[in-house]
C-alpha cells in the first residue's frame, strides 16, 4: 500500500439539492447551485491551483493563486469565493491569469525559505514549479529570522514558513471552536500568533487541525522530523473514546510516523483531539510486556514464560478451582478497550468453556444504566442517533456530559451547531466549558446538587405536562398509551413540580421552567447525556426518565432529535453488543430464553446456562465470601478504576488464579497470577463500535508484539479448559456474530471494507444500517413511559462528611491513565487536582495550590487542591487519571439500583489541610460479610426505586430473577435477617418461590 | 440680545475657534453687551475660519478669518451692528465663493445650530423623513433610485439599487450601517456633516431603515474623529427625545435605533467588510464576496452600507423628490458632489457643485492655486488611493465616468494639490507605503506586494537598475490590480501607474543612477 492522498476540493459541498449546468475550459459540468467554481472543476477534472483553500474550511480567498476568468464578466475573480450560476462559462487558465498565478507565487516566494525542513509536506516549491514561476527578482525583508515555536510536545510552528493562509486559524474557529489562533498585526507584518503567546501557554487545545489545515512546513507534527516521511497508508479507528474517530496511520516501514484523522470517516469526518492524534506513543512503549509472565503467588516476583506455559498453568489451575469450589467459581471481565471480535471470544470462552455466565464488561461501571433504561422504554440499548444529526438540533439538552473534556469530537460538531444559533440546556453540578466558551452561550445552567438528576428530570417533565407542551399526536401514534397515562398522572404529581423540588436541587423552579419550556417547544430537541447521568443510585430511573421527556415532546425518530449516551471507552458499545453481560447472549437477548440460547448452542456445541452469572461487584463479594476465585480480566484496570477500592483489593488478594490480559502491568496486575500480553490497537484486526452504533474497522498497521492476537490467546486458553475454539480470522468471529446475532446480520468485514463502516442494526431490512433509529416504530413496537419517583440516595452529606465529592475526566488524560500517562499528554495534566469552591476552602484554611486530605467513609487520599468557581459551594471535583492520588479509595459501593453500575458521581467528603503530598493510600476495615450486606443492599434499593404501581413485589421479583445469580437469590433467602428487608422485597421473595414471575 | 456664530467645526477650532468663542463672551460680558453665542458647523471656507458670524436686522455678517487678538478691535468697530472692519466678508450668503456653490447635501452645513431640532426643522429637516413615514418600503426604495443617488465612499454604486436588494432579502433582522471611517487624505466632508448637521445623517439613516425594514442602525466613526463622535452622540440622545428616533418616530408604528460605534483605527477598516467585521469586534480584516453584504452582512443579516454623505443626502432627495435632484448633474453622475480642496492649495474647503465641473474650476476658480504661490505640478483625486493627475489634465469634466477615462477616480471627492517641488516617485513609494502600513494583510498581493512595491521603488530611487525595477514595479501593478481582494490593494497601483505615466521623469533621472 502507498501513502493515501485523499482529494481536496478546496470548498466545503454545496447543501443545494437544486443543479446548475456550467461549462469550465470547455468541460460541461453538472453540480448543486451554490458550489464554488473551484469545486465544480475539480468535479470536471481541472485543478485550479490554491493554498489557502481547503474542503474542510469556508472558503477565505486570500491566497488569489485561483483566480479564473468569467465570461462576461470583468476582473479575475477567485474560483473558491465565487459560485457557479447556471450557463456560467469559465477559463481556468489564460496567459493574463498565468501571469497573475506566477505574479502571487513570486511575492510567495519572495518571504519563504529556498528550502523546506519538512519537504514535501510543504506544498510551495511545487506550487512555485507548477504555475511556472522562472525566479524571483525581489529582494527586501522577510520573516525567515522568526524563531520556531517548540512549545507543544507534538508539533512545531516555524513561522518562517507560514504564508498566512489563515487555514489554521480558520480550522481553529470553524472545525474545533477553540479560537486559540489569531492573526497578530496587519498588512506585511501579519502573523499567524497562538493570541500573543507560545503554543503551549496559550488556549490550543492540541487538536491537530490547525497541523492538519497548514499547507506548508509551518506546522508540522514533530514525529516527521524525527522518524521520517511516511510511506503509506493504513485507515484505522481510534482507540480512546466512544466517539471512534476514523485516523489514517501513516507508517514508514512499521514504524507510525503520524495519525491523521480521515476525511471519509463516518464519525469525525477530518477531525480528531490532542489524545487520537497525537497520544498514540504508548502503544510502541517500552513499558509493553510482550512476553507471558507468570507466577505462583502474588507474593513471588514474575517470570517470563512461553505462551504454552502460561496458558497451561492458568488452565490448570481455573480447572483444579473449579474442582473445588464449583463450576460457578470463575469467570471473567471483557474489556471495552478490545474489539468486538476479542470481546465474542472472550464471552464465548466463559460460556462455553467455562461453563457458567459469570461474564461481565467494564461497560457495568459507566454505562449499564444505559442499557438498562433504553431497553425498557425504547426496546434497544444503543443512542438513537448518528453524530451528524446534531447539527440539526434547534435545543440541546446536555446533562451530565463534559464533551469539551471527554469527546471532544463531537464536542466541536456540537459547537458548530451552537455556533450556527442552536440552545443549549447544561445540566450538570459544575460549571463545565459549554455553559460559556468563545461564541457560544448556554440559554440556561442548571446547576444541581449531585444526586438529584432523576428530581431534575421529573420537574422539567411535570411542567412539560401542566404546560400542555406534550406532543399527543405523536404520543398517540407511537407509544403505549397504558404506560403514558400512568406516568401523566404520576409526572403531575404536586411533588414533582420545580418548585417542590427546588430544596433537593438547588436550582430555581423559574429556570427549571424556562428550560423545559425551550425544549419543549424547539421543533428538534436532542439530549445528549453521559456517566453524569449513569453514575447514580438512580441512573437507570434517571435514563429512562429522559427517554419519557423525549417520548412526551415527540422528539424521537427523525434527525435534530433523539437521546444519545455519549460513550465512554472506544467500543463499549460494541462490548455490551457482544454479550458482555452476565444476563445477555449478543444482541442484548436474555440469557433465559431457550430459543435463543439455541442458536448459539448449535454453533458452539456446548450447553449455556439459563439463570444470569455474576456482575462484577458480585464477583467481589462472592470472591470475600470465598466462593469465586478465579477470574479472566481482559485489558481492565479493576484495582484503579473500580470503587471502593479496598473492597476490591480485599476481593483481588483472595482469589487463587487471577489472569490479566494488558499491555502494561497495572494496579489490577499486582493481584495476578498470570499476565497474558495484550496487543495495541496498532496491532489488532478487527471492529469497534462507537456511541452511534457505528461497527468501525481496526486494521492492523504493524506486526503484533507478542506473536499472538488477544482472540486467539483466548481460543488457547479455552482449548486447554477444554473447548476447542478455532478461527481462520477475526474476519470469521465477525461472520458467526453476523450469523447469530440479528442486528449484525448484514456485518462482514468485506462489506464494511466496501462502505467504510455500518450503523447497526444492519440486516436484510436495512442493509446499509441505521444512522437514526425508531424512525417509523419503537425497536419495542410501542415507546414504553416508565413512571421515575425520585429517590434520594443514601449517600448524603453529613456532619461528618459535608461535603460532596463527584469525579470527572480531563482533555489530555484518559480514564485511569495507563495510555496517556505514557505520552507527553502529561504536560497538560500530571496530577489530579481536587476543585474546590471558594467558601468551602476559605471554611477550611485550604489556599489554592496547597495539599488537602480527602476523606470519606470508606477511605482517604491527599491530593492538591483548586480553588475554582466551576463548582458550587457544597461540592468538590477530582479526575481519577493518577494511580497515586487513588480517588477510588474515597468512592463507595453504592450503586445503581437496577444494574449496580457504581454511584462515582456521589460521595459525602471531608476536606482538611495537609502538611505532607501523597504518600500512603488510606483504606478503611470492611465488614465481616461484605457479600450478605451487598445483598441486603441491593434488595432494599430495588424495592425502592421500581416503578412504583399496584404490585411492586412482582416488578421487585421479576428484577431479581432476571439479573441475579441463584447463589445470590439462595443467599437472600436462607442468610438474611428478614428484619433487615423492606415488606416488598418479603413479598417478592414468596413470589420468586412460587415461580410467578417468570 | 445679539446671536453670534463661532463655529465649533474642529477645523476651526483647529484655527482658534474656541479661543475667539471665549474672547468675544468676556468681552461682551465686560462690556455689558447681551450676547450670545452660537457653536455653528462650518460653511466650509477654510481659509476664512475662525469665521464669525454676527446675525443683524440685515442678516448674517461675516468676519474672517477672526483671530482672538482681533475681537477687541472688531467690538470697537461695532462688529455686533454690522460694523465695518477690515476682517469684515458682509453679508455670509453672498461670499462669492460660497454663494456660487450648488449647495444641496450642505445646505445648513455652518448654518443651523447643530444641536436644535427646531433651528433643523425651520430649515427644512424632517421633511424627507416626514414624507417617507407616509410611504411604502418600496415606494421609498423607488424614489431613491429614481433620484439617480450614487455612493459617495467612492465606488458610485446607485444607493437605490443596493437598498432594493436588501429590501427583497428576507431576514429576521437587518441593518444599516453608515460608513463614517472617513480615512482618505484631504477629506473632511464626512466629519463636516456629523458635526455641522447630525440631524441629516440620522435623518437618512431613519428612512433607509423605513426603506429596507431594518430597526437598527449603526454609525462607525473613525477614532480620529472625537468631536464628531460627541456630537453624534449627543444628536442620537436629543432625536431620541424628540421622537424623530427610537420608537414610534413621529408618533408612526416604525421604529429605528441608532448607536455609534468607534473606528478600529485602521484605513481598511473604511472598506465596508472589514468594516463590518469591526463593528462585530473582530479584527478589521476583508471579507470575500459574494455573499454581498447586503444579502449577508452585519452578523451575517442583510445590510445597508452607505457613506456618510449619501445618506444625508437621501432626506433632500425625499423632501426635494427624485426630478429634482435627478435634473443636476451629467450623464449618469447626477446630483451633485461635495468636492473637498486640500493640500497646497490657496483656499481650501468644502465646494458643493453638481457634477460636471471641470477639474481646473476647482483648482482655480475655487482653490486659487497653490498655498506656496509656486506653479501646480499635479493634484491627486480620490484620496491616497486615486490617480495623480497632471495640470494638462485640469479640463476634464468632474464626474465618475469621465474621470475614470482619463486614468482616475472620484473616489469620496477629495483633492490634493501639490507645487512643482514634488517629487512623484517618492509620492508613487508613499502609495505603497501607505498601503503597506494599512493592509489589513488578508490576501497575497496587497499583503507582500505593498512591501515589495515599497521596497522596489527605493530601489529606483537609488538609482538601481532603474529599468528592471521599473518592469518588476508595473508586473506588480497587475498582480494588485488584477489579484488583490478588495479595493484597497488594488487601486494602489492606481497612484504609482499615474506618477510613472504622467511623470516619468523623476522616475528615469535620478541621481547616482546605475542603468
Amino acid at each position: 500500500m502507498t501513502l493515501l492522498i485523499e482529494p481536496d476540493y478546496g470548498t466545503p459541498s454545496s447543501v443545494r439539492t437544486e443543479m446548475v449546468n456550467v461549462e469550465i475550459d470547455g468541460h460541461a459540468v453538472t453540480v448543486p447551485a451554490d458550489t464554488s467554481i473551484m469545486r465544480a472543476s475539480l468535479e470536471a477534472g481541472i485543478d485550479i491551483p490554491k493554498l489557502c483553500a481547503t474542503d474542510r474550511l469556508k472558503a477565505f480567498g486570500s491566497c488569489r493563486l485561483c483566480v479564473v476568468e468569467i465570461d462576461g464578466r470583468n476582473g479575475t475573480p477567485s474560483s473558491c469565493t465565487t459560485p457557479v450560476t447556471d450557463g456560467m462559462k469559465v477559463s481556468t487558465t489564460s496567459d493574463r491569469i498565468d501571469r497573475l498565478r506566477q505574479g502571487v507565487m513570486e511575492l510567495y516566494m519572495s518571504d519563504h525559505p529556498a528550502t523546506c525542513a519538512a519537504g514535501d509536506e510543504c506544498e510551495m516549491h511545487a506550487m512555485a514549479e507548477r504555475v511556472g514561476l522562472k525566479a524571483i527578482r525581489y529582494s527586501g525583508r522577510t520573516h525567515l529570522d522568526v524563531p520556531k515555536d517548540e512549545s507543544n510536545p507534538y508539533f512545531t510552528f516555524d513561522s518562517t514558513e507560514c504564508i498566512v493562509c489563515n487555514r489554521c486559524v480558520r480550522a481553529c474557529d470553524e472545525v474545533q471552536g477553540t479560537f486559540a489562533l489569531t492573526i497578530e498585526n496587519r498588512g506585511f507584518e501579519a502573523r499567524v500568533s497562538s493570541s500573543g503567546t507560545s503554543f503551549i501557554e496559550s488556549e490550543c487545545v492540541s487538536c491537530g487541525a490547525c497541523v492538519q489545515a497548514c499547507p506548508t512546513g509551518a506546522l508540522t507534527e514533530k514525529t516527521l522530523y524525527t522518524i521520517g516521511t511516511p510511506t503509506r497508508t493504513v485507515i484505522t479507528t481510534c482507540a480512546y473514546c466512544g466517539v471512534g474517530c476514523s485516523f489514517k496511520a501513516e507508517m514508514k516501514g512499521d514504524e507510525l510516523v503520524r495519525m491523521v484523522p480521515f476525511k471519509d470517516g463516518g464519525a469525525n469526518e477530518g477531525h480528531s483531539c490532542v489524545k487520537g492524534r497525537f497520544a498514540w506513543g504508548y502503544a510502541t512503549h517500552t513499558d509493553r510486556v510482550t512476553t507471558p509472565l507468570i507466577r505462583e503467588s502474588i507474593t513471588d516476583p514474575w517470570r517470563e514464560a512461553s505462551w504454552e506455559e502460561a496458558i497451561g498453568f492458568a488452565s490448570s489451575r481455573l480447572k483444579s478451582i473449579q474442582a473445588k469450589y464449583g463450576t460457578d467459581s470463575i469467570g471473567g471481565i471483557t474489556s471495552s478497550r478490545c474489539t468486538n471480535e476479542e470481546v465474542y471470544a472472550v464471552q464465548k470462552m466463559i460460556r462455553a468453556a467455562f461453563g457458567n455466565n459469570n461474564v461481565d464488561t467494564c461497560a457495568r461501571v459507566c454505562h449499564s444504566p444505559t442499557g438498562y433504561g433504553l431497553s425498557q422504554t425504547f426496546g434497544t440499548s444503543a443512542g438513537t442517533q448518528d453524530f451528524e444529526s446534531v447539527a440539526h438540533a434547534d435545543v440541546i439538552l446536555l446533562i451530565g456530559a463534559n464533551p469539551t473534556a471527554a469527546h471532544p469530537v463531537f464536542a466541536s460538531r456540537m459547537k458548530q451547531a451552537l455556533r450556527k444559533g442552536a440552545q443549549l440546556i447544561v445540566v450538570d453540578p459544575r460549571r463545565i466549558e459549554l455553559v460559556r466558551t468563545p461564541h457560544i452561550e448556554a440559554a440556561h445552567h442548571l446547576g444541581l446538587m449531585p444526586g438529584t438528576n432523576v428530581a431534575i428530570i421529573n420537574a422539567l417533565a411535570h411542567v412539560i405536562a401542566e404546560e400542555g407542551l406534550i406532543d399527543r399526536d405523536f404520543v398517540n401514534a407511537r407509544c403505549n398509551l397504558e404506560s403514558f397515562a400512568a406516568w401523566e398522572a404520576f409526572i403531575r404529581l404536586p411533588e414533582n413540580s420545580p418548585e417542590s423540588l427546588e430544596g433537593a436541587t438547588r436550582v430555581p423552579a423559574s429556570q427549571v421552567r424556562a428550560a423545559a419550556r425551550l425544549y419543549a417547544s424547539a421543533p428538534n430537541a436532542a439530549i445528549y447525556y453521559g456517566l453524569g447521568v449513569t453514575e447514580h443510585s438512580q441512573g437507570s430511573t434517571m435514563v429512562m426518565g429522559i427517554a419519557n421527556l423525549a417520548m412526551a415532546t415527540g422528539n424521537i425518530g427523525r434527525l435534530g432529535v433523539g437521546v444519545n449516551p455519549l460513550r465512554g471507552q472506544n467500543n463499549v458499545q460494541g462490548s455490551c453488543d457482544m454479550g458482555s453481560f452476565p444476563h445477555e447472549l449478543p444482541g442484548y437477548r436474555h440469557i433465559s430464553n431457550p430459543k435463543t440460547r439455541e442458536i448459539f448452542e448449535k454453533i458452539w456445541g456446548r450447553t449455556i446456562k439459563a439463570e444470569p452469572g455474576m456482575r462484577i461487584p458480585n464477583m467481589f463479594d462472592a470472591a470475600l465470601a470465598g466462593k469465586f476465585m478465579g477470574m479472566y480480566i481482559q485489558g481492565e484496570d479493576i484495582a484503579q478504576s473500580d470503587p471502593n477500592i479496598s473492597h476490591v483489593h480485599a476481593a483481588l488478594r483472595s482469589m487463587e488464579m487471577i489472569i490479566v490480559q494488558d499491555l502494561f502491568l497495572n494496579e489490577t496486575s499486582k493481584f495476578a497470577h498470570v499476565f497474558l500480553p495484550g496487543t495495541s490497537f496498532l496491532e489488532k484486526d478487527g471492529t469497534f463500535t462507537n456511541a452511534e452504533r457505528r461497527i468501525n474497522r481496526v486494521r492492523p498497521v504493524m506486526p503484533s508484539k507478542t506473536g499472538k492476537t488477544e482472540w486467539e490467546a483466548t481460543c488457547d486458553l479455552a482449548a486447554a479448559m477444554g473447548y476447542e475454539m478455532h478461527y481462520e480470522n477475526a474476519a470469521a468471529i465477525m461472520d458467526e456474530i453476523a450469523a447469530t446475532t440479528p442486528t449484525f446480520a448484514g456485518v462482514s468485514f468485506k462489506k464494511l471494507d466496501e462502505m467504510g463502516s455500518l450503523q447497526w442494526p444492519c440486516n436484510d431490512k436495512t442493509p446499509l444500517g441505521t444512522p437514526v433509529m425508531h424512525v417509523d416504530q419503537f425497536v419495542r413496537g410501542e415507546g414504553r413511559f416508565m413512571q421515575t419517583p425520585f429517590v434520594p440516595t443514601d449517600e448524603k452529606a453529613s456532619r461528618k462528611f459535608p461535603l460532596l465529592l463527584t469525579t470527572g475526566r480531563i482533555l489530555s488524560q484518559y480514564n485511569v491513565g495507563a495510555q496517556t500517562r505514557r505520552t507527553a499528554n502529561v504536560v497538560w495534566h500530571s496530577e489530579d487536582i481536587l476543585d474546590i469552591h471558594e467558601s468551602d476552602a476559605q471554611l477550611r484554611g485550604v489556599t489554592d495550590g496547597s495539599w488537602v486530605k480527602l476523606s470519606s467513609r470508606v477511605g482517604e487520599t491527599i491530593l492538591k487542591a483548586r480553588i475554582t468557581s466551576e463548582v458550587p459551594a457544597g461540592v468538590v471535583y477530582t479526575t481519577f487519571h493518577f494511580p497515586e492520588s487513588g480517588a477510588n479509595v474515597i468512592t463507595t459501593d453504592y450503586s445503581d439500583w437496577a444494574t449496580n453500575c457504581p454511584e462515582y458521581k456521589v460521595t459525602a467528603v471531608e476536606i482538611t489541610p495537609s502538611l505532607r503530598g501523597p504518600g500512603e493510600i488510606h483504606e478503611h476495615e470492611m465488614s465481616a460479610d461484605v457479600q450478605l450486606e451487598s445483598i441486603v443492599r441491593m434488595a432494599n434499593q430495588i424495592a425502592a426505586n421500581v416503578p412504583q404501581g399496584a404490585a411492586p413485589e412482582h416488578a421487585v421479583a421479576h428484577h431479581i430473577v432476571q439479573f441475579w445469580t441463584p447463589a445470590m437469590r439462595q443467599r437472600l433467602h436462607s442468610d438474611v435477617d428478614r428484619s433487615q428487608l423492606s415488606p416488598i422485597v418479603i413479598a417478592a421473595m414468596k413470589l420468586e418461590l412460587s415461580g410467578s414471575t417468570s | 440680545m445679539t446671536i453670534v456664530y463661532v463655529p465649533g467645526d474642529s477645523a476651526a477650532r483647529s484655527v482658534g475657534a474656541d479661543q475667539v468663542a471665549i474672547e468675544i463672551a468676556s468681552q461682551a460680558n465686560a462690556r455689558g453687551l447681551d450676547v450670545q453665542i452660537v457653536r455653528n458647523g462650518s460653511r466650509g471656507a477654510l481659509f476664512l475660519e475662525p469665521l464669525v458670524e454676527v446675525l443683524t436686522s440685515s442678516g448674517r455678517i461675516a468676519f474672517g478669518p477672526v483671530s482672538a487678538d482681533e475681537i477687541n478691535s472688531l467690538f470697537e468697530a461695532d462688529f455686533l451692528n454690522g460694523g465695518d472692519h477690515v476682517l469684515a466678508l458682509g453679508k455670509s450668503d453672498e461670499i462669492a465663493w460660497l454663494a456660487k456653490q450648488d449647495r444641496v447635501t450642505f445646505a445648513r452645513v455652518g448654518i443651523i445650530d447643530p444641536l436644535s431640532i427646531s433651528d433643523y426643522e425651520s430649515h427644512g429637516g424632517l421633511t424627507g423623513l416626514r414624507k417617507a413615514l407616509d410611504m411604502k418600503s418600496e415606494d421609498i426604495v423607488e424614489q431613491v433610485t429614481a433620484s439617480g443617488l450614487r455612493g459617495r465612499g467612492g465606488a458610485g454604486f446607485p444607493a437605490g439599487v443596493k437598498w432594493r436588494t436588501v429590501l427583497n432579502t428576507v431576514g429576521e433582522k437587518k441593518y444599516i450601517c453608515c460608513n463614517a471611517d472617513e480615512g482618505d487624505s484631504g477629506t473632511f466632508a464626512d466629519r463636516m456633516v456629523m458635526e455641522g448637521d447630525p440631524f441629516m445623517l440620522l435623518e437618512g439613516m431613519t428612512i433607509a431603515g423605513i426603506a429596507v425594514g431594518a430597526t437598527e442602525g449603526v454609525i462607525y466613526i473613525r477614532s480620529e474623529y472625537p468631536d464628531a463622535i460627541e456630537m453624534m452622540k449627543k444628536a442620537i440622545v436629543l432625536a431620541n427625545e424628540f421622537g424623530s428616533l427610537g420608537e414610534n418616530i413621529l408618533g408612526t408604528e416604525r421604529s429605528f435605533h441608532v448607536r455609534i460605534r468607534v473606528g478600529g483605527g485602521s484605513y481598511v477598516c473604511g472598506e465596508e467588510t472589514a468594516m463590518l467585521e469591526s463593528i462585530e469586534g473582530k479584527r478589521g480584516v476583508v471579507r470575500s464576496k459574494p455573499p454581498l453584504p447586503a444579502i449577508e452582512g452585519l452578523f451575517g443579516k442583510p445590510t445597508v452600507i452607505n457613506n456618510v454623505l449619501t445618506l444625508a443626502t437621501v432626506p433632500a432627495v425625499m423632501s426635494g423628490g427624485a426630478d429634482a435632484y435627478k435634473a443636476r448633474g451629467v450623464g449618469r453622475s447626477v446630483g451633485t458632489q461635495v468636492f473637498q480642496l486640500g493640500g497646497n492649495i490657496a483656499r481650501g474647503g468644502i465646494v458643493e457643485l453638481a457634477f460636471g465641473t471641470t477639474l481646473g474650476s476647482l483648482i482655480n476658480d475655487y482653490g486659487s492655486g497653490t498655498f506656496s504661490g509656486k506653479s501646480i505640478r499635479a493634484v491627486q483625486i480620490g484620496g491616497p488611493l486615486g490617480a495623480y493627475l497632471p495640470a494638462s489634465s485640469f479640463d476634464v469634466s468632474m464626474d465618475y465616468e469621465s474621470l475614470l477615462a482619463a486614468g482616475g477616480m472620484l473616489g469620496h471627492g477629495g483633492l490634493v494639490l501639490f507645487d512643482e517641488s514634488v517629487d512623484m516617485a517618492i509620492q508613487a513609494k508613499f502609495a505603497m507605503e501607505f498601503c503597506a502600513l494599512e493592509s489589513c494583510g488578508k490576501c497575497t498581493p496587497c499583503r507582500i506586494g505593498s512591501t515589495r512595491g515599497a521596497e522596489t521603488i527605493t530601489k529606483i530611487i537609488d538609482g538601481q537598475d532603474i529599468d528592471g525595477n521599473k518592469r518588476l514595479l508595473l508586473d506588480l501593478c497587475e498582480v494588485m490590480t488584477d489579484g488583490s481582494l478588495c479595493a484597497m490593494g488594488g487601486l494602489t497601483p492606481l497612484p504609482v501607474r499615474s506618477a510613472l505615466l504622467h511623470f516619468p521623469e523623476d522616475f528615469d533621472s535620478r541621481i547616482g543612477a546605475t542603468k
